[in-house]
């Protein structure tokens, strides 16, 4: 069980530049998306949003079906489908094919579930040159940090950082401007793709009926990875089948939109398999390596299976009031925001880091965002609801119940509790002019009490009580 | 062995069993619009435009070609084997290298182009958008490797959208191993949100209609 990090969310509050940075990149992006839901063309995307819930939730219902018919049309179209139960059974397959094929380059598009399954330290390890050719990444990979945001990795760093990075690592002059950093990445990375043996890339959506893998970007560098090789790789969780490309139609659209309030994205590639006869260009070797790592756990979870809808967008991370004040790097695992509140401990139990699906405020803004419609709000509460459980069988937790049977007996008791709100002012300090109240007296600075406190400001309490007035309303009356 | 034992897991969890049939899924969501040709042509370069693309709705193809030819002046090019490209004269133009068949040379040619000439099987009008299906006519480096990406495209492959492309393509993986849609200049923003053209692929788009 691990504590809250305490410390680490302090930090990235007093860091005054990271919190500017994180409020106005989360602020541009809300206003990408709404921007782009008030035109015209995406007057039907509420429809979008309900066909895109009903789609997701008939495919995950039916999984088993999709991902051998998925199977099926990927081996027809020349390409093989790994079946991975773990990080390890998908990074065991990729250092076999490399060694097989003498490949000791390998260029990488930026993939969350390769990330989840620690694919770069696994590959280095063993001595591979993996290279992560989106910008966000590659700074990140230099850095030896992870992402900051699902979309936009590194949202958290300003070009100064970016230029201390390059030049330590790249050995370049130090360049400020970030058109001129952008261009330095370009030709780095740029000789890698042309002397790269395996291109790994992720996968956005696996189609059934096509057995296909979409790559969605705007850079270019998923298509430089899967067409500059000669060997391609996707990497994908086995949640991200849909069952027909034309259901691309509406995911699509609802993707970029959410994410970048693009209404598509610079690149869409649909790939199918290795090059065939006649074609020019292309893969000679095509991979998809399906990874469970969890979620057939997940999936055993009936109310909360919904959250296998997820299609990395980030607009929850970006609506959420938390996830905009302690960022990306406080959350335990490379999902961060509401959707990372609700996926880590579907993956690994509530009991790994049981204070987090109480990092929300319940605002409920992700789960009106989600393009998915998956229950965000709903989803943590019922979390938290099993946290307590697990805390009771554990005999843990105990301070709190009584706390809270104290709490509802007055609550009971309107009498009791009437009299117990007169005697408030007693124990907090005098309120002067209205101003919120920022300490309590000695014999409420205990224990878990105390800590809940040091969090939060209290209001001052009312000159006359809600029942006091109340009661004198029905007697002018 | 893993295939199997995900897969009893995944019927485990849902109570499924091997081979249960399945319900059709929601019928797709699909809405085709009525729009003229004309209507279609300004859709699409006021999208494309609007992302920093160049267009120009060409009278005929001797007019495509002459805005080919100045694009070119004093660059290197290399083009796709479309017959269209070819029925346009562009494969004539000095100092355009074309009908290469291997992957590697192809590789290193577009590595070392100034510009890549292709056509398009389709495109998007509402979104701006050229698709381009992989074949023996394109091959998939053109469009991305060189940084300026020109294509010169007939006027009857322009579709509405997306929904219309997916009607006419239900299964695109029946016509080739890999279909890209290439909407605008290739971008990044993920240096402080800073938009940059040309990271990866071309920083210059330009369709030509004829």
């Amino acid at each position: 069980m691990n504590p809250i990090p305490e410390q680490k969310i302090h930090d990235t509050l007093a860091n005054a530049n990271l919190q500017l940075a994180i409020y106005d990149a989360t602020a541009r992006l809300m206003h990408k998306r709404r921007t782009a839901l008030d035109n015209p063309l995406a007057a039907d995307f509420e429809a979008w949003r309900e066909q895109a819930n009903r789609i997701k939730r008939h495919t995950i219902e039916n999984l088993d079906h999709y991902l051998e018919q998925l199977e099926q049309n990927l081996v027809h179209n020349g390409g093989k489908v790994i079946w991975a139960r773990d990080a390890t059974e998908a990074a065991d397959f990729i250092l076999k094919l490399a060694k097989d094929n003498n490949a000791l380059r390998l260029v990488k598009s930026k993939s969350m579930t390769t990330e989840e399954i620690d694919l770069n330290e696994r590959l280095e390890h063993h001595r591979l040159d993996v290279v992560e050719t989106d910008l966000g990444e590659y700074i990140l990979q230099l850095a030896h940090q992870r992402p900051y945001h699902i979309v936009a990795p590194a949202l958290h760093m300003t070009r100064y950082q970016v230029a201390d990075i390059f030049t330590e690592r790249l050995g370049v002059a130090r360049e400020v401007v970030i058109e001129k950093q952008t261009m330095i990445a370009r030709a780095k990375l740029r000789e890698k793709f042309l002397t790269a043996d395996i291109g790994i890339t992720g996968a956005n959506f696996l189609i059934a009926d096509s057995g296909a893998v979409v790559v969605v970007e705007n850079e270019g560098n998923a298509r430089l990875s899967s067409s500059a090789p000669r060997i391609q790789i996707a990497v994908a969780g086995l949640e991200k089948l849909i069952p027909r490309a034309q259901d691309l139609a509406i995911f699509l659209k609802i993707l970029g939109r959410s994410a970048t309030g693009q209404p598509l994205t610079v690149y869409t590639s649909f790939l199918a398999g290795p090059r065939r006869a006649g074609e020019i260009d292309g893969p000679e070797q095509f991979y998809l390596v399906l990874v469970d790592n969890g979620r057939t756990r997940v999936l055993a979870d009936r109310d909360k299976r919904q959250a296998l809808y997820c299609i990395r967008c980030g607009a929850c991370l970006n609506h959420c009031p938390v996830y905009r004040k302690i960022g990306g790097h406080n959350y335990p695992w490379v999902y961060s925001g509401p959707i990372g509140a609700i996926l880590s401990p579907l993956f690994h139990g509530v009991t790994e880091d049981p204070w987090l699906p109480s990092a929300s405020s319940l605002c409920g803004a992700c789960g009106e965002v989600c393009p998915v419609k998956i229950e965000i709000p709903k989803i943590l509460l019922e979390l938290r609801n099993d946290v307590v459980k697990a805390k009771q069988r554990e005999g843990s937790g105990k301070l709190e119940r009584w706390a809270f049977r104290i709490w509802a007996f007055f609550m009971r008791h309107p009498k009791l509790y009437e009299m117990a709100g007169m005697a408030a002012p007693a124990i907090l300090p005098e309120a002067s002019g209205g101003a919120w109240i920022q300490s309590v007296a000695l014999p409420l600075r205990i224990g878990p009490l105390a800590r809940w406190l040091s969090q939060r400001d209290l209001p001052p309490p009312a000159a006359r009580s809600f029942r006091q007035q109340w009661r004198e309303r029905r007697r002018q009356a | 062995m893993s295939r199997d034992h995900i897969l009893h897991k995944v019927r485990t969890a849902l109570g499924r069993s091997a081979g249960q049939a399945v319900e059709a899924p929601p019928t797709p969501w699909i809405k085709i619009p009525e729009v003229s040709m004309d209507a279609r042509l300004e859709q699409f370069c006021k999208a494309l435009e609007a992302l920093n693309g160049k267009t120009l709705v060409a009278g005929s193809k001797e007019e495509a070609r002459q805005y080919a030819g100045t694009l070119l002046q004093n660059r290197t090019a290399i083009a796709s084997n479309a017959p269209f490209l070819a029925a346009c004269g562009i494969h004539t133009i000095p100092g355009v290298l074309t009908g290469i068949i291997d992957r590697v040379a192809l590789r290193d040619a577009c590595a070392g182009c100034d510009v890549g000439i292709t056509s398009a099987d389709y495109a998007l009008a509402d979104t701006g958008t050229l698709v381009l299906l992989s074949s023996p006519e394109e091959a998939r480096m053109i469009s991305l490797l060189p940084p300026v990406h020109l294509a010169v495209v007939p006027r009857d492959r322009l579709l509405t959208g997306l929904d219309e492309l997916l009607t006419v393509l239900p299964v695109p993986s029946q016509r080739s191993s890999s279909m890209v849609f290439i909407t605008g200049p290739s971008r990044t923003a993920d240096i402080e949100q800073i938009l940059v053209r040309g990271v990866h692929g071309p920083g210059e788009t330009h369709v030509v209609w004829v």
